[in-house]
C-alpha cells in the first residue's frame, strides 16, 4: 500500500519543475542582495565586499528623505494594522459568534471587497472621493485608505482562528456569571490572541509593501518607502537602492516568519482548536 | 461550513446573540465609506465634463466613453470611427493576463502537487519557502527583475560570459518583458490555491484509475485535473485579476510603448495631462472586466458544490 500509493503521488518531472519554480522566485532577490554589497558606483562593476551603501543609506545625501519616509511607512502601518485587527476582530466576532443579524450575507462580501476590486481601481476611487468631498490629501487619507485594504487581511487569520476555537469556554464562563463583555475579555479574546497577533502582522506587512494606492492619495510631499523608492528608481536604478531593498526585504521575510511562527505556537499550546474548520 | 447558523436547537445560542450589528457597523462603516461611496463616486465623475488642470467641471458628458470608443477627428467634427488605441491597450492587458496566467499555471501546478505530496516537517518547509517571496514587496521584486534583465544586467552578462550570446538580449521595455514581470509577481498565487485543492485530494481515487488500467497521463487528466478544479480556478482568478490592472510592471518594464490598463489609468491622474472622467471611465470599464470575471468564477463554485 505504501509504495504503492507513493507511485500514484509521483510525477515525472514535477521535482525539476518545482526547484526552477523556487529559482524562478528566488534569483533575482538574491542577485540584488548581493549586488548590495557591491563596493562601488557603478551598478555595474563588481568590485569588493562593503557596507558602503548600507552606510550611504543611513548617513549620505538622501538619508534625511530616506528617514522620513521610513518613519511615515512604520507610523502609517503600525496604526493601520491596529485599527484593521480590531474592525476585524469585532467582525469575526459578529460574523462567527453573534448568530443571525440583518446583512450578515452582505457583510461577508464586503469585509473581502478590498480584495476584489483591482488596486488601482480603489487607488482611483479613493483619490476622486477625498478630492469631492474637498479633503487634502496627506498623511491621514493614505492611513484612512490602508485601513480599508488593512480589514481583510486581518480578518482571515483571525475569523480562521475562530472558527476552530468551540464556543463551550464562553458559554462554561457565563454558567458562572460571566458577563458577556468578561466571557470575551477573559476567554476568547486570550484564546484568539496568536490569530489575532497574525493579523496584525499580516495587515502591517500589506501596508508596508503597498505602492499603487499609496501613490495616488498621497498628495504633494508625504512620502513612504515604496513612493520614494519607486521615484528613485524612476531615475535608475542606484546601489543605494538595492541596499535599501535588501533591508525591506529582510524586514517583511522577518515579520512573515514571525507571523507564522506565532500561529503554530498558538496551535500547539492551545489545547481547545480544533481541526475541523481545514 | 461550521459557521452557518443552526436555526431551531435550543442549544446553539450563540454567545454574542444580538451583538451581531453593533460588532459589525466599524466594518461597515469603514468599507463602505471609504470604499464603496468612493466607487459610487468614480462611477458619477467618469460622467463628468474635464477640467484642462486636473479634476471636474460638474456637467453631465457621456465624452470620456465617447472618447475611449470612438475617435472624430482632430477637431471632434469627423463622422465616428472605432478608436482603437485603448481598445488595444485594454486588448494587449487581456492577453498579457491570459497568457501570465496560462505561464503561471505551467508551472504552478506541477510545484503545488510536488509540495501538496511530501510528507512530515519536509513539506512545511517547501511550502514557507513558496510563500515567502508572495510577502516580499511587490516593488522590490519588480525592481529585482528590472535589475536582473538590464541590457548590462547580470543575466546578460552570465549568457555573454557563457558565449551564448555575441551581444547583450534587449529584454527591457518589450512586451517579453513585462510577462516575464506578470509571471514572476503573480506566480505564488497560482501555487497556493493549487496546493490547498490536492491537498484535500484523496488518492483512493488514483488507486482506482490505476486499478483499472489508467495509466499516468489518463489519471492526471481524467481524476485529477476534473477533481482539483476548483483550486485551479481559484489560482487562475488570482493571477489574472491582478495582472489585468497591473501597473509596477509594465511601467518599470514595459517602458513608453507597452502601455497596459493600469499605466493609462494612471496617467490620467498624474500631471498636466491628465483627464479624471477619463481616467474614471477607464477604470469603471476594468472594474466591469473584473466583475464579470468573478461572477463567472462564483457560478462556476455553485454548480461545483451541487
Amino acid at each position: 500500500m505504501a509504495t504503492k500509493s507513493l507511485d500514484l503521488r509521483h510525477f515525472t518531472g514535477f521535482q525539476p519543475l518545482t526547484l526552477l519554480c523556487l529559482f524562478l522566485l528566488y534569483a533575482p532577490l538574491i542577485i540584488v542582495m548581493i549586488y548590495s554589497f557591491n563596493d562601488s558606483n557603478s551598478i555595474t562593476r563588481w568590485n569588493t565586499i562593503s557596507l558602503r551603501w548600507y552606510y550611504d543609506l543611513f548617513y549620505g545625501v538622501d538619508a534625511p528623505k530616506f528617514k522620513t519616509a521610513a518613519i511615515n511607512s512604520v507610523s502609517i502601518a503600525i496604526m493601520a494594522a491596529i485599527s484593521a485587527t480590531i474592525i476585524a476582530t469585532m467582525a469575526a466576532t459578529a460574523m462567527m459568534r453573534a448568530g443571525r443579524f440583518r446583512g450578515k450575507s452582505v457583510s461577508f462580501a464586503l469585509i473581502n471587497l478590498p480584495l476584489m476590486v483591482p488596486e488601482i481601481v480603489t487607488a482611483v476611487a479613493t483619490l476622486i472621493f477625498f478630492s469631492a468631498i474637498g479633503f487634502t490629501t496627506g498623511y491621514l487619507t493614505i492611513l484612512i485608505a490602508h485601513i480599508v485594504f488593512c480589514i481583510p487581511f486581518a480578518y482571515l487569520p483571525i475569523a480562521a482562528r475562530m472558527e476552530g476555537i468551540e464556543e463551550v469556554y464562553e458559554q462554561a464562563a457565563q454558567d458562572l456569571y460571566a458577563t458577556r463583555f468578561q466571557a470575551f475579555r477573559l476567554i476568547l479574546l486570550p484564546l484568539m490572541a496568536p490569530g489575532i497577533m497574525s493579523g496584525f502582522l499580516l495587515a502591517f506587512i500589506i501596508s508596508l509593501d503597498d505602492f499603487i494606492i499609496t501613490n495616488f492619495v498621497k498628495g504633494a510631499g508625504v512620502e513612504t518607502l515604496p513612493t520614494v523608492i519607486f521615484g528613485a528608481v524612476k531615475q535608475g536604478i542606484k546601489p543605494n537602492i538595492m541596499a535599501i531593498s535588501t533591508l525591506l526585504l529582510v524586514v517583511s521575510v522577518g515579520f512573515v516568519a514571525l507571523s507564522y511562527f506565532v500561529g503554530r505556537i498558538g496551535e500547539k499550546a492551545n489545547p481547545t482548536t480544533t481541526k475541523k474548520g481545514e | 461550513m461550521a459557521n452557518l447558523p443552526k436555526t431551531t436547537s435550543k442549544g446553539s445560542a450563540k454567545t454574542y446573540d444580538g451583538l451581531g450589528i453593533p460588532l459589525i457597523l466599524p466594518a461597515w462603516i469603514i468599507i463602505g465609506f471609504f470604499l464603496v461611496i468612493p466607487v459610487a463616486m468614480m462611477l458619477v465623475y467618469s460622467f463628468l465634463t474635464k477640467e484642462f488642470r486636473g479634476g471636474v467641471i460638474w456637467e453631465f458628458s457621456i465624452g470620456a466613453y465617447d472618447q475611449f470608443f470612438f475617435y472624430r477627428g482632430l477637431f471632434g467634427d469627423s463622422p465616428p470611427t472605432i478608436e482603437w488605441t485603448y481598445i488595444g491597450i485594454f486588448w494587449r492587458s487581456i492577453w498579457q493576463a491570459g497568457l501570465a496566467t496560462f505561464f503561471c499555471l505551467l508551472i504552478g501546478f506541477p510545484t503545488a502537487w510536488f509540495i501538496a505530496t511530501r510528507t512530515g516537517p519536509n513539506k512545511t518547509i517547501w511550502l514557507f519557502l513558496i510563500t515567502i517571496p508572495y510577502w516580499v514587496n511587490l516593488l522590490i521584486r519588480t525592481i529585482s527583475m528590472k535589475f536582473l534583465i538590464r541590457d548590462n544586467g547580470p543575466l546578460n552578462e552570465f549568457f555573454l560570459s557563457l558565449g551564448l550570446i555575441s551581444e547583450p538580449l534587449h529584454i527591457i521595455n518589450t512586451n517579453f518583458a513585462v510577462q516575464l514581470g506578470l509571471f514572476y509577481s503573480y506566480l505564488p498565487f497560482m501555487v497556493l490555491p493549487i496546493y490547498a485543492a490536492v491537498e484535500r485530494y484523496n488518492f483512493a481515487l488514483s488507486e482506482a484509475a490505476a486499478d483499472l488500467y489508467a495509466s499516468q497521463t489518463v489519471t492526471l487528466t481524467q481524476v485529477i485535473l476534473p477533481t482539483v478544479k476548483p483550486g485551479i480556478i481559484a489560482g487562475c482568478i488570482l493571477v489574472f485579476v491582478p495582472s489585468l490592472g497591473a501597473f509596477l510592471a509594465p511601467d518599470l518594464l514595459g517602458g513608453a510603448k507597452n502601455f497596459m490598463i493600469g499605466s493609462l489609468i494612471e496617467e490620467q491622474f498624474k500631471g498636466a495631462a491628465g483627464n479624471w472622467p477619463f481616467g474614471a471611465a477607464a477604470s469603471m470599464i476594468l472594474l466591469s472586466l473584473v466583475l464579470i470575471v468573478l461572477t463567472f468564477y462564483a457560478r462556476s463554485q455553485t454548480k461545483d458544490q451541487i
